[in-house]
């Protein structure tokens, strides 16, 4: 199963009660959104609308298609932009 | 108010405009005559991008009144190269990649001519005080010195 | 397909642009060159109050004088829900950005747009402006980021309460937002360290300040539809906003993206078009706006100004077993500081083990900051390589060497979660200890500074397409517009996939209504993601050619292949054929099929991180204390140059901006909380006698996730210069200077107190 880390945000945190990691049962990143937002009501509208993920070492800012392996690593983290 | 009648002479042809007395020289060229080359970027006389020649002298444009154009000759960016043939610090500004977003160039160009039609053979040192009044905020003026440089060599016949 | 390891004849070579004769002939059309018929000038009335309730606004007297049109002020806006948005940099929220280009109840710093007119000639809107009756009930103010956090300061927003602490704070408060990262046991790491060093550090807010100020013309014909003239970094991004801020469908309006006269950010977001499109809606004419310089100073965002403690905890060894970041970021009037990904880069060179970083986002009474080059990681960087400088000393250790000992690789986790890959840290290392430079011997009196930095590039959404004129000459058309010259290495790596010389390709930028949505400039993503939809499209166009000569030749087209521009027939079995020219094929694509092209739009993934070294040698005059940069290197990880004079360039670039960061820009305050500096003579840019030369060093590492290899470059470059400064000010007096700018008078009062 591959395992979500919160690092970061912890208006996320809130939203968790404070876990910072745990395992979710996904194989894409939709899947997973869905799955964040059934565990922690309005933790998936959160990453979906302003939270970027980083699966895997990678930084997806929308990851719909994006496949998640078991034993992956996934990162939520703020959406990144620029100048 | 009425306005001034002036006539002068833009990039060598014989041009008359009427202006308010109170514009700039920058406003007339840019509204009024239609030659939008020369930019503001401050209106203040801190960037040089509205930089013209009044009678081969550097001045920006902005602090100008255009009644000062009366009876004289100025040169702007659309009047630096010949027909389509550029000029050498046109050309090596190209070849330099010494423009990125292209909006102080106008300015460097004609402030680039004024320097090398009274110093032909500039040091760095003195192409870089000379265009100190010329802002540009994309190039680090790295590659902006390196081609007035290489142009001051075209134009003195040394390289091509 | 990947092209990395191809032999490449048109990428990495250095062509002249496609939009460079017209930008050295004063030809090119900038956002204010351009006029409509019966045009207005629209112009802008601002608070002169730093912070104050709007009692009332008469606009009677400037509606009656003749020759003004229409006059607007927040109530022809919308009232705007409060909602996130990402249409532009970082998180924005749409009720702060409408209440941000025309104020609503009070007016939130000196430069707040209170009312706009517009008239016959830009003189007579400001005769208009001076008509306007306001009354103002002005409020205490705060501009320090400290100040603005203690209890009691003169709160901005009633209805804020910091979000991400818990429980929910019960008071509201200017601070907006905090943010935390941890990683590892930071008390334990520090237990374990033998040698700590701490400190604090301060940076001022700076302008990004392109030359070309905001300007817009925009049309609202009487069907609804809007037309809008515009230089930005995104006219999706305009369209977006302006759509949101008036509540106008986005089919009804169409932006024409002018030439842009420089961003670096900060035309990431919009302060002129909805004001100009209200003003056309009310008046029936087009209305032309252009802001003055001290407009986009009071009036438009700088980034952040801040206050940073670091503490660093090592092994004697020179192992970095801790490392502890608060920083506090002036937001400007509302949320929306680059605290979060300042939070992120500061420690993102180094593999620490134990890392807690918290982040404060902090409203004042200033404008609201923008987006600029790599938002926040500048201002972190600066703080963390000073102490990293300083930790060095302590430890008696070379600077670089320490660097290297702490350097990340691919496979490092960093302390906001994802692990590296793909990166080439080691090997921009590795360089700038092979650089002359840094083995030149010093000068009597001068210092040398070293600084690293890093910045994440990002991908995402562009739209291109690649259409094949009927003489064989190609046109590429993308969403992007081109900032830097990036119009060049699209027809670059066009010309690659195609074969054909790059003369034979012109590159546009083309509007709203004629190609698929494009994020916009920004974030270093053009060359990687619109680069990447480029290089798809061409390889379309190279499927639909081989077809046509596999038609030509009645042959299957798996029997055709594509090289230098021409089709072949595969191998002797497919047929002895003449090969078949892309010109040939164009004149007779009507018979073979009809009009090759082809559109692609993706949403990339990928961009390979940025890091970057600067190496900088100073001189200080101990008499005045102006410091003078006597030779500068920037050695990056550019992943691949696919036009390196234009690498080049941002990185030369970047590094000047921050040189000015470092040195002489700053927004000075005075005590009614009105910006005293808001002119090109007073906030003082580097000009051409300030700086040397600035020799920019690639490093070519390529990123596996775009077909050239390409990464961002445009970002790094201004993260390293002012803690490299900071550093060699210190090798050269043997002072720490921890607040920016590092100007004549603190640096001789620094001189002074010893």
């Amino acid at each position: 199963m591959p395992t979500v880390v919160l690092s970061s945000g912890s208006a996320s945190l809130s939203l968790t009660g404070g876990v910072t990691e745990f395992e979710v049962e996904a194989t894409t990143f939709r899947r997973l959104i869905l799955e964040l937002e059934k565990r922690f009501p309005g933790l998936g509208t959160q990453v979906e609308e302003s939270m970027a993920v980083a699966i895997d070492g990678e930084i997806f800012q929308d990851a719909y298609s994006a496949e998640l392996r078991p034993g992956s690593e996934i990162v939520l983290i703020p959406k990144i932009g620029g100048g | 108010m009425s306005k001034s009648h002036v006539t002068t002479t833009i990039n060598g042809e014989a041009a008359e405009f009427l202006c308010e007395t109170q514009q700039t020289l920058l406003d007339v060229l840019r509204d009024v005559v239609g030659l939008t080359g020369a930019k503001e970027g401050c209106a203040s006389g801190d960037c040089g991008a509205c930089s013209v020649l009044i009678d081969g002298t550097l001045v920006c444009s902005c602090l100008v009144l255009g009644v000062e154009a009366e009876g004289k000759s100025i040169t702007t960016i659309e009047g630096i190269a010949q027909g389509d043939h550029l000029h050498p610090i046109q050309q090596k500004f190209l070849e330099h990649a010494a423009l990125q977003c292209g909006f102080c160039t106008p300015g460097l160009i004609v402030a680039t001519k004024a320097l090398l039609d009274e110093n032909p053979n500039p040091t760095e040192t003195e192409a870089r005080y000379w265009l100190a009044g010329n802002l540009c905020r994309c190039t680090g003026y790295d590659k902006v010195i390196r081609a007035v440089m290489d142009a001051a060599a075209v134009m003195r016949g040394e390289t091509v | 397909m990947n092209y990395i390891s191809s032999d490449l004849k048109v990428v990495g070579t250095r062509p002249i642009r496609p939009d460079g004769v017209d930008k050295v002939t004063g030809r090119a059309v900038f956002a204010a060159d351009t006029r409509a018929s019966g045009m207005l000038w629209g112009k802008i009335l601002r608070s002169p109050h730093a912070h104050a309730r709007i009692v009332s606004i008469d606009t009677s007297k400037a509606e009656a004088l003749k020759g003004v049109y229409a006059v607007v002020t927040s109530k022809d806006f919308p009232e705007i829900a409060s909602e996130e948005a990402f249409v532009g940099e970082g998180p924005m929220n749409f009720r702060d950005l409408s209440d941000n280009i025309m104020a609503r109840g009070k007016a939130l710093y000196e430069g707040h747009a209170i009312a706009a007119v517009a008239a016959t000639t830009a003189a007579l809107a400001d005769e208009a402006l001076a008509l306007i009756d306001v009354t103002y009930d002005v409020l205490p103010h705060v501009i320090d980021v400290d100040e603005a956090m203690q209890p009691g300061a003169p709160v901005l927003h009633a209805d804020m309460f910091t979000a991400g602490v818990n429980p929910k704070p019960a008071t509201a408060s200017n601070i907006a937002k905090v943010v935390t990262f941890k990683k590892g046991d930071i008390d334990a790491g520090f237990a374990e360290a033998e040698v700590i060093f701490e400190d604090s550090y301060t940076t001022k807010p700076v302008h990004q300040a392109y030359i070309e100020p905001h300007a817009c013309l925009a049309t609202y014909a009487p069907d609804g539809q809007v037309t809008i003239h515009a230089s930005s970094q995104g006219h999706f991004m305009i369209r977006a906003y302006t759509a949101k801020l008036l509540g106008i469908d986005m089919a009804q309006i169409r932006v024409n993206p002018a030439e842009i006269g420089g961003g670096f950010g900060g035309k990431t977001l919009i302060y002129l078009e909805p004001v100009a499109v209200a003003l056309s809606r009310k008046s029936g004419r087009s209305v032309k706006m252009q802001m003055t310089r001290e407009e986009v100073f009071r009036g438009s965002g700088p980034t952040s100004g801040a206050s940073v403690t670091v503490k660093l905890g090592a092994k004697k060894d020179g192992t970095i077993v801790a490392a502890q970041q608060v920083l506090k970021f002036q937001a400007g009037a509302y949320a929306g500081s680059p605290v979060g990904p300042g939070a992120m880069c500061g420690l993102a060179m180094y593999d620490i083990a134990n890392v807690d970083v918290v982040g404060y986002d902090v409203v004042s009474n200033r404008p609201k900051v923008a987006a600029y080059r790599a938002p926040g990681a500048p201002i972190s960087s600066f703080a963390v390589e000073c102490a990293v400088d300083d930790l060095a000393r302590k430890l008696g250790m070379d600077p670089l060497v320490l660097r290297e000992k702490n350097a990340v690789v691919n496979g490092s986790k960093t302390h906001y979660g994802p692990t590296h890959t793909n990166i080439g840290f080691t090997q921009v290392l590795e360089a700038t200890r092979a650089h002359p430079h840094w083995k030149a011997p010093l000068a009597e009196g001068h210092g040398r500074g070293l600084a690293v930095g890093f910045w994440f590039n990002i991908g995402g959404e562009s739209s291109a397409t690649v259409h094949i004129n009927e003489d064989g000459t190609v046109m590429v058309a993308t969403g992007s517009p081109d900032i830097g010259g990036s119009r060049a290495s699209m027809g670059m790596m066009a010309a690659e996939v195609l074969g054909i010389p790059v003369s034979k390709v012109k590159a546009i930028v083309a509007d709203t209504a004629s190609i698929g949505f494009t994020f916009l400039t920004g974030g270093s993503r053009v060359t990687f993601a619109t680069g990447m939809a480029v290089t798809q499209a061409s390889e379309k166009v190279v499927d639909q050619l081989k077809a046509r000569a596999a038609a030509t030749w009645d042959i299957p087209v798996d029997a055709v292949e594509w090289k230098d521009g021409k089709a072949y027939p595969a191998g002797t079995n497919a047929g002895a054929f003449e090969p078949l020219d892309l010109a040939a094929i164009a004149l007779k694509q009507g018979r073979t099929g009809g009009p090759i092209n082809a559109e692609v739009s993706v949403n990339a993934q990928g961009a390979g991180a940025g890091f970057g070294a600067h190496i900088c040698d100073v001189a200080v005059d101990k008499e005045t204390g102006k410091v003078d940069i006597v030779r500068y290197t920037a050695i990056q990880d550019v992943g691949k140059a696919i036009h390196p004079s234009y690498v080049e360039g941002q990185i030369q670039g970047g590094a000047a901006q921050g040189i000015g960061w470092a040195l002489s820009e700053e927004y000075i305050y005075n005590a009614k909380g009105q910006m005293d500096n808001p002119g090109f003579l007073d906030y003082r840019c580097p000009v051409a006698s300030d700086l040397p030369m600035i020799e920019a060093v690639l490093v070519e590492v390529p990123n596996p996730r775009h077909p050239f290899g390409a990464r961002g470059v445009g970002e790094v470059p201004i993260v390293p210069p002012m803690a490299a400064i900071s550093n060699a000010i210190k090798g050269a007096i043997g002072l720490r200077m921890p607040d920016l700018p590092m100007s004549p008078p603190k640096v001789r009062a620094a001189i002074d107190a010893g």
